[in-house]
């Protein structure tokens, strides 16, 4: 490393030496500005809940008449069942999605078989078949399952089921599984491990690091689901949160605080899982969108 | 060392080499030839297949199946209880021939592209601004990327808020500070469609900050030291230096981008539903209100199906001129 590396620590050459005080100055400014500008909106959705202020013109950073009762309004509103509708659909759908994607990142991994190649493309055809594109049929089929002739419409496993395998996870998995050495399996093959064994022993627990990146990536993208649950519904008792709200905004006797306590609702579970699971998140970003 | 340690050393080590009828035996060893010349143990051949089957179900069933669903569908004038009618291609020829369609697919082009080069650029300033190793930057960057996470219809509320047309309008309140406005945002047919790519400019450029502070990352610092001695400027070793390296990403931001632009369809519904007067109405929420609003189940999956047709025509052109440069 040569001696005047840490001045290109950054591609500006932003200094890092204790004097530099204006490079420091314009940086610190603008880093300000930048978190101002990025999380100042989402800032205002939390004092914008917890302030008893019907006015839509009234919003600020600090509540100025803090108080409880847009939350109360909201819960008469059903808000309290959304948010269980889309608790529900998250977990559940999260539990299928990496399950599914496990197994068949075993498959395809840790296994060498005929029509692996074709497996792998098909995965890959459903990543490039944008899911609005298939909404209308969709809502067809969720009306009608084929062959058991089911109707999943107005049920929480019908937003559940179509969310339960997504080709980024499973490529992501695959991609972590084939790193782990074929000498461990063989190892536990000779000690007479049968395939479950093999598969839920060995090769599943090395796969925490993939599994929380997935599971991010996973919940994210349930989380943001809008068109499924709109189709999939019913009647407005089967909307998740997020839908939901634009039906709370709708109702003209509702005002601007209550349909905020919904929106803080449907933005502190995303909060919370990015929070805990942030570094997986960012190593999942760079990973994902340079295999795909 | 003894002999025989000596000889299990290498064994383990050398296992490709032929050895004795003894090391024949092992077990260990003739798996693992097994494996390297491809052939699989008898009856285990559908094993893979049986980890695969709950991937490949629920793909068939909410995936395939619609798809071809919606290829039949567009072929026919969709009639609930009296039967559909096969019409052949009129659906589409419908749906070109459409006004408000022709100008939602105008709006859809205007809108991916200004998120995407927006988002990019501010995500290239982010991300310009952010890169280090400090703890405080980590913070920042942290904080940053928030409206990544925040779902769409969460955002959409909050902008709405500010997006209020009076005066006293929480938007029009800030920039009366720098003297401007008031706008009238999503609410004015003029300037509608570029507020609704702002809020997705601002969700999505911490995204391409990422992604671009991935690329900054693998820049060799020694190619800004020797720009640095030939005596060029700070700009100068951006555009020559930094840009050229991150090429690759910047082709595969603009690629993500674009899909997903062309596909929207949350932002614009909660944002404004379309309105004012079909002035944000893009593919999809065209599609959708065909499909929901009017019931024509035909028209809106010839929609779909073009919209995918678009999709795949671009992703296709892209990864092969992607091959292309890598190959030469």
């Amino acid at each position: 490393m040569s001696v005047n590396s840490s001045r290109f620590d950054s591609a500006i050459g932003w200094s890092t030496r204790p004097d530099a005080w204006i490079s420091k100055g314009v940086r610190l400014l603008l880093s300000a500005l930048a978190v101002i500008l990025f999380c100042g909106p989402l800032l205002v959705i939390f004092s914008g809940a917890f302030d008893h202020n019907p006015d839509p013109t009234k919003l600020s950073v600090i509540p100025d008449n803090p108080s409880l009762i847009n939350f109360q309004v909201a819960a008469e509103n059903k808000i309290w069942h959304y948010l269980t509708n889309s608790l529900i659909i998250a977990g559940g759908a999260l539990l299928l999605q990496l399950a599914v994607s496990v197994f068949a990142a075993y498959a395809l991994a840790r296994k060498k078989f005929r029509g692996q190649a074709i497996a792998l493309l098909v995965i890959l055809a459903t990543m490039m078949l944008p899911e609005e594109v298939i909404a209308i049929p969709l809502s067809l089929v969720i009306g009608d399952l084929p062959l058991v002739h089911v109707s999943l419409k107005g049920t929480l496993l019908g937003v559940i089921l179509p969310l339960g395998a997504w080709g980024f996870s499973i490529f992501v998995m695959t991609e972590f599984m084939k790193e782990i050495p074929a000498e461990l399996e063989e190892a536990a093959k000779v000690d007479g491990a049968g395939e479950l064994r093999l598969f839920a022993q060995i090769i599943l627990p090395l796969c925490r690091p993939a599994l929380g990146v997935i599971a991010v990536f996973g919940f994210n993208m349930i989380w943001e689901q809008y068109l499924l649950p709109l189709i999939v519904a019913a009647d407005p008792s089967d909307y998740t949160l997020t839908v939901a709200l634009l039906a709370l905004r709708s109702d003209d006797m509702v005002g601007t605080g209550i349909v905020l306590a919904g929106a803080l609702l449907a933005l502190v579970p995303s909060l919370v899982v990015y929070l805990s699971l942030q570094k997986s998140f960012l190593r999942g970003i760079t990973t994902g969108a340079i295999k795909g | 060392m003894t002999a025989v340690q000596h000889h299990w050393d290498t064994q383990d080590v050398g296992s490709t080499a032929s050895g004795g009828g003894a090391v024949e035996t092992h077990p260990v060893r003739r798996r693992r030839r097994r494996r390297l010349t491809g052939a699989t143990p008898r009856g285990n051949v559908w094993v893979p297949w049986l980890f695969l089957l709950p991937a490949a179900l629920i793909f068939l069933v909410f995936k395939f199946i619609p798809m071809a669903e919606g290829i039949r569908l567009s072929l026919f004038e969709v009639r609930p209880f009296l039967g559909d009618i096969f019409v052949g291609f009129k659906n589409y020829a419908t749906i070109l021939q459409d006004e408000k369609f022709l100008t939602a697919s105008w709006h859809t082009l205007v809108l991916a592209g200004g998120q995407t080069l927006g988002a990019m650029l501010i995500g290239f300033f982010l991300a310009l601004l952010l890169e280090g190793h400090a703890k405080s930057l980590w913070f920042v960057r942290s904080a940053v990327f928030l409206p990544v996470v925040a779902a769409t219809a969460v955002i959409g509320e909050i902008w709405r808020l500010f997006f209020y047309p009076a005066p006293e309008g929480f938007l029009n309140e800030v920039i009366s500070w720098i003297g401007l406005g008031p706008w009238e945002y999503i609410h004015s047919t003029d300037t509608s469609l570029v507020s609704v790519m702002f809020v997705g400019i601002w969700k999505h450029a911490p995204y391409d900050m990422v992604l671009i502070l991935a690329g900054l990352a693998g820049i060799d610092r020694q190619q800004y030291e020797a720009a640095a001695i030939d005596g060029a400027s700070t700009p100068q070793r951006i555009w020559n230096v930094t840009l050229p390296a991150l090429r690759p990403v910047i082709t595969i931001l603009l690629t993500l981008a674009a899909i997903r632009g062309l596909r929207v369809f949350t932002e614009v519904y909660v944002l404004t539903g379309g309105g004012p007067a079909g002035s944000t109405d893009v593919w999809m929420t065209r599609v959708y209100t065909t499909a929901f609003e009017q019931s024509e189940a035909g028209l809106a999956s010839a929609g779909s199906v073009l919209l995918f047709l678009v999709t795949l025509v671009l992703t296709v052109s892209v990864q092969w001129y992607r091959r292309r440069k890598e190959a030469r």
